[in-house]
């Protein structure tokens, strides 16, 4: 049986980053990822990374515009951390080759992002994420002597020895089909968000909560799942993402009758308020008949100088040309809110721990918080880097002072059966795709920008019967290499999952508080729900609702204006 | 919406079946992708098709196959555009070259693509400890990276590339494109140790044969042949690396042998690759390529009056394209990042003429990128 001190499942930006750390920390590591690291999804975070680097800028000014941003549901002590050790970390990609912009002084420059008070983005003209992710992929290469990785593997299960404690893994090798356990000290989750509950979505393939629901199955809390951050611009149709820096390098939003309607809603800051924000604004123009007959507003980016378009946001150039037809820099692209990230996840510490001893959660997955009710732009890339390497290191510092665990060959057992019976299934259930398709359209339109109380109960009851259905849906691929369908079958059981327990957070949170906005509740309680929702696994009944408080330590509450 | 025939082809290892294609009928708009159609095959008809696919937006890399023939990233083709190129109005897709595949479009990029990048030390390697800030370096060589940074190792120049063909050890078009990732970052301490590794290694930046299939193939604008270019230019004539596959030399002699003749002259070539017809390292590659000579003249290939007295000389023209080479100051950067597009330098003009109209600003004041 392969035995490590740490295994990290996931291979984008958190999962790499603490698979460094530990190993740097002297622990033995391993990495697997049911991609190839470097198709994860934190490739598709274009913008940039936060820090207050600049001698002008504070870490305070960026935790309080964060604190402020997540509508004050983010805990203060891990936005503090988060901010604290921004500079350093953004220094420590510089340092391992991320060939950041420079200004003209051959330093780093920033440009700027929505919800800042200063401009405190760093980038890689829009390829920011793919620049990171490929840097550290570097990295991983290099300290292939500590770090083995296991590409192309797909956990089904966390494993726990008698007492609870999280002590490895078991995983399919998609190439061959082969079933592994996998022993280990301490084992982190980092395998990403869970978008793909909703469509369309800015979000990948891959992204279908594999980790949320894994540690949840085993029984730790998630936290804040009800706050699904709608992007303000994606294309209609297929959900393709336009960065926030196209807003960031100047450009407006107009609704069909050609108003720049985001002064009525943020006067000052504008098209650079926070996501949910611009989102609800852009969303009140489309149902107010003021969108395009697409349902859609206009993002107009000719504001920006040509030259600067070409040289800092040349990918989504390329891709207003290849997936809407438009030469952004010469006419407007039509662009709507879309499903872009989840605030929520697996509830952790300041150091990725969760409730389950041995198991630790980072990045998109883990819900630390320091979101709260909205993320915003570029935190999401500092959010996976630094509890990335926190979580590594302590989890290497768990290890160290304890023997190897002997996970049970039973685990292993009960997912081969698991899959074995998936594989025997009879034929005429509904189609897998089918299912995901309906789950996405449902939860796109009850569960999206503005919710009600009676859409969120059919949203509910109609993931229980898809759930139902999903147990019996119909496979073609009976084979063992690259059986894709299996995982597809094993992944709408993850992805159901979650959106229940979205929809269970969503219906609970009676209030409207960041990207939560209950047309039956419009305006923020603070009395009543400043305060974390978490779900706890309750037999086959669905998620078990308990509070825990926001951590203050100096920013009260405050009207939230932008 | 329209109906598209995506032919695919299937190969599944474990019916010990040889590879065969199969039809699926699709119904999407044409502006959807090949991928879009890949799926909808894969949800409506047979779950089992086997693609890697993942962000649908051409920036994960994974859905590397051919279309038409064609390396290309199935997200990043459009139907309509597809089957403009498909004999019988049927879209072909299969896995791609060189690379041995593991089920249908899945190919082992392990075995192939990622052997390659290792290969070329891929991490920054910087000199000394790290600085307490952050480097200071040229805004221009961020910009200038940034070009191989945008490649997305989805293995559509692996693909296709020619030389790989031929030589399965050719370090290839992304690995050397990755390779100036480093040799062109100021940061890195060891540029010249790379530059000579890459020179002397005989798979190495002198294996390519300049076909410019990675260049069409590439769906980033990565170029990775004008990077190859560029790191020869960097070992070749910054460096002057005289390796030992007599990449260099054989460069040197082309541009020289051209310059004169105007039209390649094949017997003065070889000779010169290796320092002139009396250089020590030229006599044993002139004796043994006798064998070849005599038999091209027996089969008249070549007359002696045409291999000895090469009768065409450089035109003005082509003295006119040395001279504008060799007077612009700086060397041409194939780069898109640093340069721009051509069309932008037209647009820019044309913007600049209408300024000067209005009495604003005159075309020679304009940057001299126009």
């Amino acid at each position: 049986m392969p035995a490590h001190d740490v295994l990290i499942i996931g291979a984008g930006l958190a999962g790499q980053r603490a698979a460094l750390a530990a190993a740097e920390a002297g622990a033995s590591v391993a990495i697997m990822s049911k991609v190839h690291p470097v198709r994860s999804h934190s490739n598709a975070a274009a913008g940039g990374i936060n820090a207050a680097l600049n001698p002008d800028d504070s870490w305070e000014s960026h935790a309080f515009d964060t604190v402020k941003g997540s509508d004050y549901l983010g805990d203060q002590d891990a936005i503090e951390i988060m901010c604290r050790e921004a500079p350093g970390e953004v220094l420590w990609l510089e340092h391992r080759g991320v060939t950041f912009h420079r200004n003209g002084e051959g330093k780093l420059g920033t440009r700027a992002f929505g919800g800042a008070s200063a401009a405190r983005t760093y980038y890689v003209a829009d390829i920011t994420g793919q620049a990171l992710l490929h840097v550290l992929y570097e990295q991983l290469m290099k300290a292939h002597a500590q770090v083995d990785r296991y590409e192309e593997w797909f956990v089904t299960a966390l494993v726990q020895d008698d007492e609870g404690d999280c002590c490895g893994a078991v995983a399919r090798n998609i190439r061959d089909g082969s079933m592994g356990l996998f022993a280990a000290k301490a084992v982190i989750q980092a395998s990403g968000g869970a978008g793909q509950c909703f469509k369309p979505t800015t979000n990948a393939l891959i992204c279908t909560g594999d980790g949320i629901a894994q540690s949840f199955r085993v029984g730790a809390p998630l936290m804040d799942m009800e706050m699904i951050q709608y992007h303000p611009t994606t294309l209609a149709g297929n959900g393709i993402l336009i960065t926030e820096g196209a807003r960031g390098e100047g450009a407006h939003l107009y609704n069909a009758e050609g108003e720049r309607f985001m002064e009525k809603y943020a006067p000052n800051k504008m098209e650079l308020a926070s996501r949910d924000v611009v989102s609800r604004s852009e969303q009140t123009e489309i149902n107010e008949g003021r969108g395009f007959p697409d349902g859609t507003v206009a993002l107009d980016i000719t504001k920006v100088p040509r030259k600067r378009t070409l040289e800092a946001l040349r990918e989504i150039v390329n891709i207003g040309r290849d997936f809407a037809g438009v030469d952004i820099t010469r006419e407007p692209i039509h662009i709507k809110p879309g499903c872009h990230y989840i605030m929520g996840g697996v509830k952790t510490d300041i150091w990725g721990a969760t409730n389950i001893p041995g198991l630790y959660a980072a990045g998109e997955v883990a819900c630390v918080s320091v979101h709260g009710g909205n993320r915003l732009g570029a935190n999401s890339l500092l959010d996976t880097l630094i509890f990335g390497r926190r979580s590594g290191e302590h989890a290497a510092q768990r290890a160290a002072g304890m023997a190897m665990p002997q996970p049970s060959e039973a685990a292993l057992a009960n997912e081969r059966q698991m899959i074995d019976r998936i594989i025997a299934r009879e034929a005429g259930g509904r189609r897998i795709s089918e299912i995901k398709d309906e789950l996405g359209e449902m939860m796109n339109e009850k569960c999206a920008v503005f919710r009600t109380q009676e859409g969120l109960t059919e949203a509910r009851s109609t993931i229980r019967r898809l759930m139902e259905e999903a147990s019996v849906a119909a496979i073609d691929d009976r084979g063992t290499v690259f059986n894709q369908d299996v995982l597809g079958a094993i992944e709408l059981g993850y992805m159901l999952e979650v959106a229940e327990c979205i929809v269970m957070g969503a219906l609970e949170r009676k209030e409207s508080r960041g990207a939560q906005f209950r047309l039956d509740y419009p305006q923020r309680d603070d009395g009543a729900w400043l305060k974390h929702i978490n779900l706890s696994p309750n037999g086959g009944e669905g998620p078990r609702i308990s509070y825990s408080p926001v951590t203050m330590t100096q920013w009260e509450p405050q009207e939230r204006t932008y | 919406m329209a109906d598209y025939i995506l032919r695919l082809r299937r190969y599944s290892p474990e019916t010990g079946d040889a590879p065969y294609w199969e039809d699926f009928q699709v119904d999407l708009d044409g502006h959807r992708s090949v991928l879009d159609g890949i799926l909808q095959a894969k949800d409506r008809t047979d779950a089992s098709i086997g693609i890697r696919c993942s962000c649908r937006a051409a920036i994960c890399g994974s859905c590397g196959v051919r279309i038409n023939g064609k390396p290309r990233l199935a997200c990043h083709m459009h139907l309509d555009k597809a089957v403009e190129d498909a004999p019988d109005g049927v879209i072909s897709v299969e896995p791609m070259g060189n690379m041995p595949v593991i089920k249908d479009l899945i190919v082992d990029m392990d075995a192939v693509h990622w052997k390659k990048i290792q290969r070329v030390t891929p991490w920054l390697l910087p000199d000394g400890p790290d600085p307490e800030q952050e480097h200071i370096v040229a805004p221009e060589s961020m910009i200038d990276v940034t070009q191989t940074m945008a490649c997305i190792q989805c293995g559509a120049c692996v693909s296709d590339c020619l030389s790989m063909e031929v030589d399965p050890l050719f370090i290839g078009p992304a690995a050397l494109a990755k390779a100036y990732r480093f040799v062109g970052d100021p940061r890195d301490g060891q540029r010249y140790e790379r530059l000579k590794d890459l020179s002397e290694d005989p798979h190495g930046i002198y294996d390519c044969t300049h076909c410019f299939n990675c260049i069409e193939a590439c769906p980033k604008g990565v170029a990775p042949m004008s990077q190859i270019m560029r790191l020869r230019r960097i070992a070749g004539s910054d460096h002057e690396i005289d390796d030992r596959n007599n990449g260099h030399r054989h460069e040197k002699a082309f541009v020289k042998n051209i310059e004169r003749n105007g039209l390649l002259h094949e017997a003065d070539l070889l000779p010169d690759s290796y320092g002139g017809k009396f250089h020590p390292r030229a006599i044993p590659v002139l004796t043994s390529s006798l064998p070849v000579v005599l038999a091209a003249l027996m089969r008249g290939k070549v007359t002696p009056k045409k291999a000895l007295l090469h009768q065409h000389k450089a035109s003005d023209d082509v003295k006119r394209i040395y001279k504008h080479v060799h007077d612009k100051e700086k060397r041409y950067e194939l780069n898109l990042y640093v340069a721009g597009e051509e069309e932008d330098a037209g647009d820019e003009a044309g913007e600049a003429v209408q300024a000067s109209a209005a009495g604003s600003q005159l075309p020679e004041e304009r940057s001299p990128n126009t």
